[in-house]
């Protein structure tokens, strides 16, 4: 391949002689050039309308989470599906590169679940929460939970149709993880700073860490839990509810 | 690494381009991509063999022009050119910029017969 313009393997010909790998070539005659502006994305930012519109008819909350892998957002939806039971019905999209095993352990929380694998792939994308949509088919006013591959880098360029990105840091990681991953923390509107329970045992700078997440997001929400004691739990809940009912609510003027 | 899958879109939009244009070949994709947009341009480079094989693009030249990361600081209102996403303004160093360029990955255009 040639490193230079990365154009396929084998010495690809132009007209039957080996091309140039100068860059910029004026249009050659009897060529014409078609102007595109078209975002690189564009596939997949349709796909994630789609979902969008969707969920809007069907006034279903859409949460994407977002995190590193270990930072607990399995345990974390372990705890919040056993604690909105009877209170709200809510349905899982897991994503892993391999294996059905949170799939399983969502299932056992008593939330429907499916299970996408990735295999190669590094994140979540539209097309693939839409086929996954078709055999998960939430129930009206739920709310779906999609955990995404644990990556803090490509998930955030790729739309899923949801309503808010939720990213997910626990206080094991390094508190400057905003920093590092800016494109995540810019894209999530509410962050979670998960496994506080363990603070007495870290040297982990809590006011450092959230002055660099609203450094680089100045809205984003900020809520400190952790899913193994329970501590900070309810306030979490209470934004999961308030986003339901606004999802609801807007369902009857999408339906108009 | 979303490289390829950005790449394996790129294709899909332009076939269907293609069909829509009535082209049969491409010859030059010329690309736009910010130096914010978070994306490498090596690893697009890389990307685009496998992606385009067996496709319209097969062979083309893949151009790629990178544009700056530009935006407005909020502090003192000059137009300034920024490394990184939430840099502070680098000429009063107070201000934050509001991007206006710098963060775009599209295809500006095609040569194409």
């Amino acid at each position: 391949m040639c490193t230079t313009c990365g154009c396929g393997g084998g010495e690809p010909k132009l007209d039957g002689q080996p091309h140039s790998h100068e860059h910029g070539v004026p249009l050659r005659p009897g060529r014409r050039r078609v102007s595109l502006e078209q975002n690189l994305l564009a596939k997949n930012d349709a796909l994630a309308a789609g979902n969008r519109r969707a969920f809007a008819e069907l006034g279903i909350l859409a949460l994407n989470l977002v995190s590193s892998p270990g930072s607990g957002k399995t345990t974390l939806l372990e705890q919040t599906i056993l604690r909105l039971k009877g209170r709200v019905p809510v349905a899982v999209i897991e994503g892993d590169q391999q294996t059905s095993q949170d799939a399983d352990r969502i299932r056992a929380a008593g939330a429907p679940a499916v299970q996408i694998n990735t295999g190669k792939g590094c994140h979540l994308d539209a097309h693939m929460v839409g086929h996954a949509l078709e055999s998960l088919a939430p129930a009206e006013g739920s709310v779906l939970m999609i955990e995404n591959v644990g990556n803090l880098v490509c998930p955030a360029a790729f739309d899923l149709g949801e309503a808010h990105k939720v990213v997910i840091l626990s206080v094991t990681e390094g508190e400057d993880k905003p920093l590092k991953y800016p494109d995540m923390f810019a894209a999530a509107d509410l962050m979670l700073l998960n496994k506080v329970d363990l603070l007495p045992y870290l040297r982990f700078d809590v006011d450092r860490c959230l002055g660099f997440a609203r450094r680089v997001n100045p809205g984003i929400q900020i809520l400190q839990v952790s899913a193994q004691t329970g501590e900070g739990m309810e306030g979490w809940l209470t934004w999961i509810e308030a986003g339901r009912k606004k999802a609801w609510a807007a369902r009857a003027a999408v339906n108009a | 690494m979303h490289e390829l899958a950005l790449m394996e879109g790129m294709v899909q939009g332009i076939q269907e381009e293609a069909l829509r244009q009535g082209f049969t070949r491409v010859h030059q994709v010329r690309l736009e991509v910010g130096r914010l947009a978070g994306v490498e341009v090596e690893a697009l480079r890389f990307a685009f063999g496998p992606a385009t094989d067996g496709t319209v693009l097969e062979g083309a030249l893949l151009e790629i022009l990178e544009l700056p990361g530009r935006g407005l600081c909020q502090a003192c209102g000059e137009d300034v050119v920024v490394e990184a996403r939430f840099d502070l303004c680098p000429r009063c160093g107070e201000g934050f910029v509001a991007l206006t360029s710098g963060t775009e990955m599209r295809v500006k255009d095609l040569d194409v017969d």
